[in-house]
């Protein structure tokens, strides 16, 4: 099961096995990591699960696609290595993947 | 001193009061009490991927039993309030139990509106509200299997979505001229009536049910045009109704709704209220709203949870709401009650377009479809109440956060 390295926005380290084909957000929601908040459960319709992939990873997860672009283009504090962690799938090459939780998920 | 909260219901505002309580500090003795026998889970999927069977039951908790072992949380599940007494500040459950609060926080959701024609109980005729109403409808997905579905709102076209990619032949009959005809304007209706009718179900409008027909189930529905439409399944999506017996038995004020101010206070100093259950003060827009949303559910009882430990934090949001049909997303923010004027942005036969509705120069609401920008971009300009300028937010290549 691949390890997953969350960095909370209290700068907590948490290391959490992932079970593959679920998604990075119902990782962090299943283990109450603070700050992914996660509203919609997944629907792409709310932007509060916005994660920063360590960049080094960032060619390994695909493109996003224009609904996610959508979303992130508005969320608190874009960045090249934004995501949506919703729409990220758990597979076996992502172990030891990290990403860190914004601030804040919304600036409205 | 508050040393006991007891949440009643375990639906999105109970978990996440529970959540929001832990996390800031409160640590007394915390029960939530639940009459459905699951862990508190996400609803949206129930009409759409969990429906489908593509999504296994397990993913669809907030949090698993661990979380609330580490929290502390009493959970007393698949058990029912059945009487509030407020004087003495207590609650009995159905098995007799009685259990004492310092403060309490209503989380009792919206049920259901049922149907009352004759024939409305007869075996076949489904629901689709909470986990236990998916399986018996999945037994029912065969290929070719007839389904009706009676409404055409927002559960019953995701649901008819769902069960037309399940393989069945699918019917919606609405009672209205068209489609969603509350929630979202005339072009949106006709893009997702022409969606349906592309993946091949058939949608009919202006036609009003008058009985289910059957020997021991349900075999077809009526409508007063004296149409007949065979069935093996009846789905019925007519709208939902704020759960209030509880309050309204022990004295607490109700008017559609579990009377709360935007403290989510109730008209009992000890007992606060959040999400679908609720009638709230909508500050953005000046008026009393029940709201049958996730988001409201959500932020509600984060609010409640804060002023259940004595902060006073105003419930002050723009409501907001998804849907999900084949791979249509609809996405609404705002309220567009009390508009002078729509503005359609994009084309619908680009299958991305949204309408905008104006109050003067105010924009109140956005409806959204596959459109993320300028529903993301609405979010913000109507909490902001930003004037826009209409000349330019015609132009669908403005951005509409440039449209000012």
């Amino acid at each position: 099961m691949p390890t997953i390295v969350f960095i909370e926005p209290g700068g907590g380290r948490r290391a959490i096995n992932a079970p593959l084909g679920l998604t990075l957000m119902e990782v962090a929601r299943q283990h109450g990591v603070q700050g992914v908040v996660a509203q919609c459960g997944g629907a792409c319709a709310c932007s509060t699960c916005h994660v920063y992939i360590n960049p080094s990873w960032i060619a390994k997860l695909g493109p996003r696609e224009e609904m996610e672009e959508g979303m992130l283009e508005n969320a608190w504090e874009p960045r090249d290595n934004s995501r949506l962690s919703c729409q990220i799938q758990i597979t076996a090459d992502l172990d030891g993947l990290e990403v860190t939780v914004p601030q804040r998920q919304r600036d409205e | 001193m508050i040393s006991t909260i007891l949440i009643i219901g375990g639906g999105q505002a109970g978990a996440q009061a529970i959540d929001t309580l832990r996390r800031e500090g409160f640590g007394g003795r915390l029960v939530l009490i639940g009459d459905e026998p699951e862990l508190p889970y996400q609803r949206p999927p129930l009409s759409k991927k969990y429906l489908a069977g593509e999504m296994a039951a397990e993913r669809l908790l907030f949090r698993h039993q661990s979380f609330y072992d580490e929290h502390r949380v009493e959970l007393k599940l698949g058990q029912r309030a059945v009487r509030l007494d407020a004087a003495a500040r207590q609650v009995e459950l159905a098995d007799g139990e009685t259990m004492t609060y310092d403060r309490l926080l209503l989380c009792l959701g919206a049920t259901s509106r049922r149907l009352t024609c004759p024939g409305a109980s007869l075996a076949g005729v489904h629901y689709l509200r909470g986990l236990a109403d998916v399986a018996p409808i999945q037994r029912g997905f065969k290929p070719q299997a007839r389904v009706v579905v009676i409404g055409g709102g927002y559960i019953g076209l995701e649901t008819a979505a769902t069960c037309r990619k399940m393989g069945c032949e699918v019917t919606v009959l609405e009672m209205a001229d068209r489609v969603m005809n509350r929630v979202v304007a005339p072009c949106v209706s006709q893009y997702f009536a022409q969606e349906h009718r592309a993946n091949g179900v058939s949608v009919i409008c202006d036609m009003r049910v008058v009985r289910i027909e059957g020997e021991a189930r349900a075999e077809r529905v009526v409508c007063a045009d004296g149409s007949s439409h065979a069935a093996d399944l009846v789905i019925v999506g007519v709208g939902a109704v704020a759960m209030t017996e509880l309050a309204g038995e022990a004295g607490l004020a109700c008017d559609d709704g579990i009377v709360v101010d935007e403290y989510c206070r109730t008209s009992d100093a000890a007992i606060y209220a959040a999400g679908d259950c609720t009638n709230h003060p909508s500050l953005r827009f000046g008026r009393r709203v029940r709201l049958e949303s996730v988001d409201n559910a959500f932020e509600q009882a984060k609010t409640a949870a804060l002023n259940l430990q004595g902060r006073q934090v105003a419930h002050d949001r723009v409501p907001w709401f998804w849907s999900d049909q084949y791979d249509n997303k609809l996405l609404i923010v705002g309220l567009a009650q009390g508009h002078d004027r729509q503005v359609v942005r994009g084309d619908p036969a680009s299958r991305s377009f949204s309408v905008c509705y104006l109050k003067g120069k105010e924009l109140l609401a956005v409806e959204a479809v596959n459109h993320s920008k300028d529903y993301m971009a609405a979010r913000k300009l109507i909490a902001e109440r930003a004037l826009l300028n209409p000349e330019k937010l015609e132009q669908s290549d403005v951005a509409l956060k440039e449209a000012i």
